[in-house]
């Protein structure tokens, strides 16, 4: 009966067995199913998820395209910087390291905390900085210790570089952080961290072409996001190089003496070409330390400076233009057949209009006086004369064929117009209507009236040139100046003025009178060398209306008044006189250091800018020096 | 009994039973252990430490062990079952007591080179003195539900205490292991009908003791896209990597998924992913067929046993095995939800070694006393 149980037992467990064995089978069949399921059926979904996890791309920030003067000189470049990282997670003794890494380069006590500090803050495998903008030196020093520097790496970036600093600021500009407003675009470098765009100047103005387009990296991260290798690299394309007209040295030159007077600008333009040659603003800044980031006192002293040094005079500030207008005055007088090269005015010092009374700047006046004179002597009667007979319609007319009052179109942003008064313009400003008076006061380049420097200088290259020189600051791309290029004749690009060429020469005579005939205002600044002559006109522009009551109690001028109320000094130019190639306009605010008029400050400005431009230029009448062959200039 | 044999004879020598040890398993384990160490050294990114040359040192203790267990006699297993079972219940408690007092710190003993975690111990431990009740009941006994009261707690009390722990996918198995231990002693289907209706209706009670992590996998098994880098991420990317591996895997050390660390736990509970991934869907069938065999092994074994106690102890012990890999695979696979299961003889990990391999040592000692008779009343029967 036991033997007969057992084996009933036996029986029912066999078959429990069974049934459980096939259960087991099923659960196991599942597993294999699901197995084949995610490793077949749906591998493809599953590669891909695997390759989203582990592949991310990287932007890799082109570099930036460099900014050249005529000749190749770098004026903006690009700048290796080294910077050392630290990963904690993978140095044994952090105190150690740091005390190493203390040895090989500068590592003060307040790098240390912050290094610790961020160490603590931050997960074990984050690279916390270490140092940042190191040299070279100091990171081969490092690199070659990295045995000993567990954890430590170096990470190699392009800083901008300005080589010139503040030389040539305003016209390449910097660059800096995007900031929101520039996140319009679709460009996917705007949102790399340390990426930076141009904020003025060419960098702004060119800023797509400088900027070229971004490369991308696959890179393996693991978990943690740490990269572990490169899959693939598609290099991107650098930015294209921007090469401007701008010659450095004349730049440097035009710089030195501006900023000897403080707040001052000088254009020089080559008129054949309409090329900007230097293009000087003081005070100026250093572009360098935007793009390094600039801090919040730094910043308060560029914008609390009384001169001003962010703007760009030579193109945003605005002048009256004094007696620099009165050649103009001349040329809308004769164009129109008012006035003739020997028709005379007679100054007795004033001009009566009224009741109001218009001085001369001489007070016995100048007696009968002709065109030549007027100029060479700066008369003023004489233009209060021929603005009345011209009128203000004609005036403005003409001045702005001479390009004053208009926007001429240079490159970079920040350019200004300037003011040519007209009746409409009265009208609609101050509700009052033309008065001949307004015109009286435009004749001398007062009242209304405001010019930039660029526009000066343009106005001073059509007088010369006679055809409607337009200013042009970058060259065609990647082409360099050469002798060839220099030699080209004056471009045929730029249209005629339209004005007879006698009344041109009348004027560009007079110009020469002032600046080689003795009372000419600017003889003293005259060029000596032969066949550098320059020709030119001063002016002084009114900072304050001198009234009557200013007038009796005595003008007082120079250092004795505040600099903020001194008058500005003026000197429009160009050279050679007799074939005129270069145009030049100065504009030293408040008379600069001295507080001097346009004749003794700016003139000289000019004339040293203008020497040195007919020295550099290969072809022009400079004779074979040992150093200065212009072919080496050529080759820049 | 008309058997010239003497079944009944109480002892052998020693190297008798070492040569009538079941070889082809102690092959067939080595074999796993082996995949399991490579498994390792790889997780280790091609190196023996920290896991591999540890693995395989506790591999040799673990044998040792095995061979140590293979020797006792079955008649001993069946006489100190209760023992047995009631000292790892005290150890049970202990380390609870330990635990709870140390802010849940460690729920082990530290033997030195292996720790011993009791809940492991347990699994054996409750298959033997299972297989020692239900081998004392008759048939008609065994339909008597007061007499499954018994059994029921020996299952029921550790498996909560487990489940304090708290440590879900221990708990899943003591109870499932229990369960079939009462399905293959015979007890009614209807009974089982009326415990799986009881265990739904006390599932909203039951709920309330989780944890607020173990409610959490729950949720995220249930909808894993849920939440990809919280709680849903462990299954989500065990799925990219095995599902990654393809056909042929990426080959031995080219996981990419588990050595960029996306694969949490490459070394221990999730190893099978890691082995999907780099030996790909062919691998992962090579080991659930190793494990097949061992399993079949197991069956062979109890049904070439003539004691009551010896099959069922062995079955135990071949249903223990399959859930261990049963749960981890379907696990790491996104079928159930993610339990703290290791998967025998390849996850890393001391006690599970020790624990597997002491089970196969008692299936050994099966079929060295295969032809051992045993009573219901652990006599020699009749």
């Amino acid at each position: 009966m036991a033997d007969k149980h057992e084996n009933n037992r036996s029986k029912l467990l066999t078959r429990r067995a069974l049934l459980l064995a096939g259960g087991q089978a099923a659960l196991l069949g599942t597993v294999a199913g699901r197995l084949y399921f995610l490793e077949v059926v749906q591998a493809d979904r599953y590669q891909m998820l695997a390759d989203e996890n582990r592949i991310s791309i990287r932007l890799i920030a082109p570099p930036r395209g460099r900014i050249l003067d005529r000749f190749g000189v770098p004026l903006a470049s690009n700048r290796s910087t080294y910077r050392a990282q630290f990963i904690a997670d993978q140095s044994g003794d952090i105190a150690a390291t740091l005390d190493a890494v203390g040895r090989l380069v500068p590592f003060s006590d307040g790098d240390r905390r912050r290094v610790l500090h961020d160490i603590r803050v931050k997960h074990g495998f984050v690279p916390v900085v270490l140092k940042e903008n190191m040299s070279w030196d100091e990171m081969s020093r490092i690199e070659v210790n990295t045995l000993e520097l567990a954890g430590v790496s170096i990470e190699q970036g392009l800083m901008r570089d300005y080589p010139f600093a503040d030389k040539v600021a305003h016209v390449v500009g910097y660059v800096a952080a995007v900031s929101e407003q520039d996140l319009s675009g679709d460009d996917p470098l705007l949102e790399l961290p340390d990426f930076r765009i141009g904020k003025n100047g060419v960098e702004k103005a060119f800023d797509i072409q400088l900027r070229g387009t971004a490369g991308t990296s696959q890179v393996e991260v693991n978990a943690f996001g740490q990269v572990v290798r490169e899959l693939a690299r598609e290099d991107g394309m650098s930015g294209q190089e921007i090469v401007l007209g701008l010659d450095m040295a004349l730049q440097d030159l035009a710089m030195q003496r501006c900023a000897a007077e403080g707040s001052a600008s000088c254009v020089l333009l080559d008129l054949w070409t309409g090329e900007v040659l230097a293009l000087a603003s003081s005070p100026s800044y250093d572009p360098g330390a935007f793009a390094a980031g600039l801090s919040a006192a730094e910043w308060q002293k560029l914008v609390s400076d009384p001169m001003n040094p962010l703007s760009h005079k030579a193109i945003s500030g605005t002048y009256a233009p004094g007696s620099t207008f009165k050649p103009m005055v001349a040329m809308a007088a004769l164009d129109a057949g008012l006035i003739t090269p020997d028709t005379e005015f007679f100054c007795p010092g004033e001009f009566t209009l009224g009741n109001a009374v218009f001085h001369c700047w001489k007070k016995g006046g100048h007696g009968a006086i002709s065109l030549n004179r007027a100029i060479r002597e700066s008369c003023d009667v004489f233009f209060y004369h021929t603005a009345d007979v011209c009128g203000i319609d004609r005036l403005a007319a003409m001045a702005n064929r001479f390009g004053l009052g208009v926007e001429l179109g240079i490159e970079i942003p920040g350019e200004r117009t300037g003011l040519i008064p007209t009746r409409g313009w009265k009208l609609a400003t101050t509700g009052e209507t033309w008065q001949r008076g307004d015109t009286i006061s435009c004749g001398i380049g007062q009242g209304y009236v405001s010019a930039t420097p660029l526009q000066l200088a343009i106005y001073v290259a059509r007088i010369a040139s006679g055809r409607r020189i337009a200013p042009r600051l970058v060259r065609a791309p990647g082409v360099m100046a050469s002798g060839a290029d220099a030699a080209a004749a004056p471009s045929q690009d730029f249209a005629s003025m339209a004005i007879a060429e006698k009344h041109f020469e009348a004027v560009r005579h007079a110009m020469w009178s002032v600046a080689n005939e003795q009372h000419g205002t600017a003889y003293h600044a005259r060029i000596t060398e032969p066949g550098l002559e320059m020709a030119g006109k001063t002016g002084t522009a009114q900072v304050h209306h001198v009234n009557k009551e200013v007038r009796d109690r005595g003008i007082v001028t120079g250092t004795s008044v505040p600099w903020k109320d001194r008058d500005h000094a003026l000197f429009i130019s160009f050279a050679p006189a007799d074939a005129p190639r270069y145009a030049c306009a100065v504009v030293v605010e408040h008379g600069g250091a001295s507080g001097g008029e346009g004749g003794a400050v700016a003139a000289p400005i000019a004339r040293d800018v203008l020497i040195l431009a007919q020295k550099r230029d290969p072809v022009h009448r400079v004779p074979e020096t040992p150093f200065g062959a212009p072919a080496r200039l050529a080759q820049g | 009994m008309d058997q010239p044999l003497d079944y009944g004879r109480s002892r052998q020598s020693i190297a008798v039973k070492l040569l009538s040890l079941n070889w082809g398993l102690v092959l067939l384990l080595g074999v796993v252990a082996a995949i399991g160490i490579a498994m390792l050294y790889s997780a280790a990114n091609g190196n023996w430490q920290p896991w591999a040359a540890k693995q395989a040192m506790r591999f040799g203790v673990a044998a040792l062990v095995m061979v140590a267990a293979a020797l006792v006699d079955l008649r001993t297993w069946l006489r100190i079952a209760y023992w047995f079972y009631g000292i790892v219940m005290v150890l049970l408690i202990a380390v609870e007591i330990r635990g709870a007092v140390g802010m849940g710190a460690q729920r082990w003993i530290d033997l030195g080179i292996i720790q011993i975690q009791p809940s492991e111990l347990m699994k054996i431990a409750a298959m033997m003195a299972l297989a020692r009740y239900f081998n004392g009941l008759t048939i008609e006994e065994t339909a008597r539900p007061l007499r499954l009261v018994v059994p029921a707690l020996l299952v029921l009390f550790p498996a909560a205490l487990v489940l304090k722990q708290p440590d879900l996918g221990t708990a899943m198995m003591l109870a499932l292991g229990g369960a079939a231990m009462f399905f293959l002693a015979g007890v009614r289907l209807w009974q089982f009908g009326l415990v799986i209706a009881g265990g739904v209706g006390a599932v909203p009670i039951a709920w309330r003791f989780l944890r607020d992590y173990q409610k959490n996998r729950i949720y995220t098994f249930l909808d894993p896209e849920n939440d990809p880098l919280g709680a849903g991420y462990h299954s989500l990317q065990s799925k990219i990597a095995i599902g990654s591996g393809g056909i042929g895997g990426k080959g031995f050390l080219m996981g990419t998924q588990s050595h960029l660390s996306f694969l949490p736990e490459r070394q221990t509970d999730f190893i099978f992913t890691m082995l999907a991934e780099e030996w790909g869907l062919i691998g992962g069938l090579v080991l659930l067929g190793l494990y097949l065999l061992i399993v079949v092994y197991g069956y062979a074994i109890a049904f070439r046993c003539r004691s009551h106690f010896g099959r069922l102890l062995a079955l135990g012990i071949t249903v223990n095995l399959f859930l261990y890999v049963f749960i981890n695979t379907a696990m790491v696979m996104g079928l159930i939800p993610v339990v703290g299961v290791p998967l025998p003889l390849i996850s890393y990990g001391g006690t599970a070694m020790l624990t597997v391999m002491f089970g196969f040592g008692v299936l050994m000692s099966v079929y060295i006393h295969r032809d051992v008779r045993i009573g219901r009343f652990g006599d020699g029967g009749e």
